[in-house]
């Protein structure tokens, strides 16, 4: 007698592409507004980005469902930070959190990947890369979602940096300017949407310096 | 069924009892379990999706001056490279090294609950913890979640009051004490020389070394 199989999953991929540069004095953060559901579109307008303290945000793909449930729990620990401690999460304190908060849900994971980018305490631009369960790695640049293949290349191409593994350490932030940074963003989008299904629409583009976060928006294929 | 949490507690969870806004927060969440009565399916499928980094050389022997940890540093997802700039050897705390093969995210989870579970040990007995207690308890909590998918295979190396200590641990529940270890895809290559005549030498001079001591 054959084991019965599940026929319902519990997980969905809404696909997507998010892209994070991290600068000098700057951090961009982009992805995609287009949420799609099999060989169909959800919606074209559908935000993947989140705003989760002062100096940080979170663009995530995958099962969008699991992304508000983590966007929503990240706020609550934030909160309570906020009237433990009287000031914002730093950068890499909300990037340890958010690796912990992904691991406590190991044997039923989130299905999400997380890209975290913000200034950390000194002012210089960090980038975080996570994976469904919570491994995280701090880098310069990171490419994540259905796109990342066709992105993560080019970004490696255009802004290359010596490994953090060598001594003595050297910075992985890009020399770039920040106008170019957002450009280069701009133009690993718009690639990307040529060929992969489950990128396009548009492009939602947050920058976060010293004076703030400032968002953009720039269209892209609509087929 | 209970799930051992235990791992995950530290001391006594000073202001869970007076803070309200933590409820729901406590110190020592336990870990969800989804609601199936296929268990071990579920969690194949799952690892799917999540698609542990895989593709690991990791090694480490003792030699005259003390422990030598070493490591790659590409995660592969598949045929895709995710990273080429993962650290694999991972601090637990000043005084002793960890490796990371196997699952990414478990080796660092665990890897920064033991080096919790060292501080809490000087804390409390005012000497710090032997590399046989730190990989004795890294070994305990692993054992404790035997068969339900965790993927670790560490090595723990550091240097205590006998002098350098170098264990493995992995994810079955198994601790061995040795002189050279290699874990990962990569290490039938690297036993191959680790194992060869250079080594040979070596294991006659720290032989002596040791009978100096």
């Amino acid at each position: 007698m054959t084991k019965q199989q599940a026929n319902w999953s519990p997980y969905d991929n809404n696909g997507g592409s998010c892209v994070a540069i991290a600068g000098a004095d700057y951090c961009v953060v982009a992805a995609d507004t287009r949420m799609s559901t099999g060989y169909n579109i959800l919606t074209r307008d559908y935000s993947k980005l989140c705003k989760l303290a002062d100096k940080c945000v979170m663009a995530s793909s995958g099962f969008q469902a699991d992304v508000k449930a983590l966007q929503k729990h990240l706020a609550a620990r934030h909160l309570i930070y906020q009237h433990q401690h009287n000031k914002q999460m730093s950068c890499p304190a909300m990037a340890q959190l958010l690796s912990n908060t992904l691991y406590y849900k190991r044997f039923f994971p989130y299905y999400s990947f997380n890209v975290l980018g913000g200034l950390d305490n000194e002012g210089k631009g960090c980038v975080f890369t996570y994976d469904a369960v919570g491994s995280y790695e701090k880098v310069g640049y990171s490419s994540l979602g259905s796109g990342s293949t066709l992105i993560m290349p080019f970004l490696d191409n255009q802004l290359k940096s010596p490994s953090p593994l060598l001594l003595p350490a050297q910075d992985a932030v890009t020399p770039l300017v920040e106008a170019e940074a957002v450009d280069l963003v701009k133009t690993v989008f718009a690639s990307a949407s040529e060929r992969d299904i489950y990128t396009g629409d548009k492009l939602e583009i947050v920058v976060i310096n010293a004076d703030g976060i400032h968002r953009e928006y720039m269209d892209l294929r609509k087929d | 069924m209970k799930l051992d949490t235990s791992g995950l507690e530290s001391a006594e969870p000073v202001w869970a009892t007076f803070n309200e806004l933590a409820d729901g927060f406590s110190a020592a969440p336990s870990f969800e379990l989804p609601n199936t009565t296929d268990f071990d399916g579920f969690q194949k499928e799952a690892i799917q999706m999540v698609k542990p980094a895989k593709g690991t050389t990791t090694l480490a022997f003792i030699f005259k001056e003390g422990v030598m940890v070493a490591a790659d540093s590409r995660a592969s997802m598949g045929g895709y490279i995710s990273s080429q700039s993962v650290k694999k050897i991972i601090e637990i705390n000043p005084y002793m090294l960890g490796t990371m093969a196997g699952g990414a995210a478990d080796c660092q989870f665990w890897h920064r609950n033991l080096g919790i579970k060292c501080r809490l040990h000087e804390l409390a007995n005012k000497r710090r913890i032997s590399v046989t207690g730190a990989s004795k308890l890294l070994a305990n909590i692993l054992y404790s979640y035997r068969g339900m998918g965790l993927s670790v295979g560490t090595m723990i190396a550091g240097w205590d009051e006998t002098g350098p200590g170098l264990y493995y641990v992995d994810s079955e529940g198994g601790r061995l004490k040795g002189m050279r270890f290699s874990v990962g895809s990569g290490s039938p290559y690297a036993y191959g020389v680790l194992d060869s005549t250079g080594m040979i030498c070596q294991l006659k001079k720290l032989q002596s070394w040791q009978e100096e001591l």
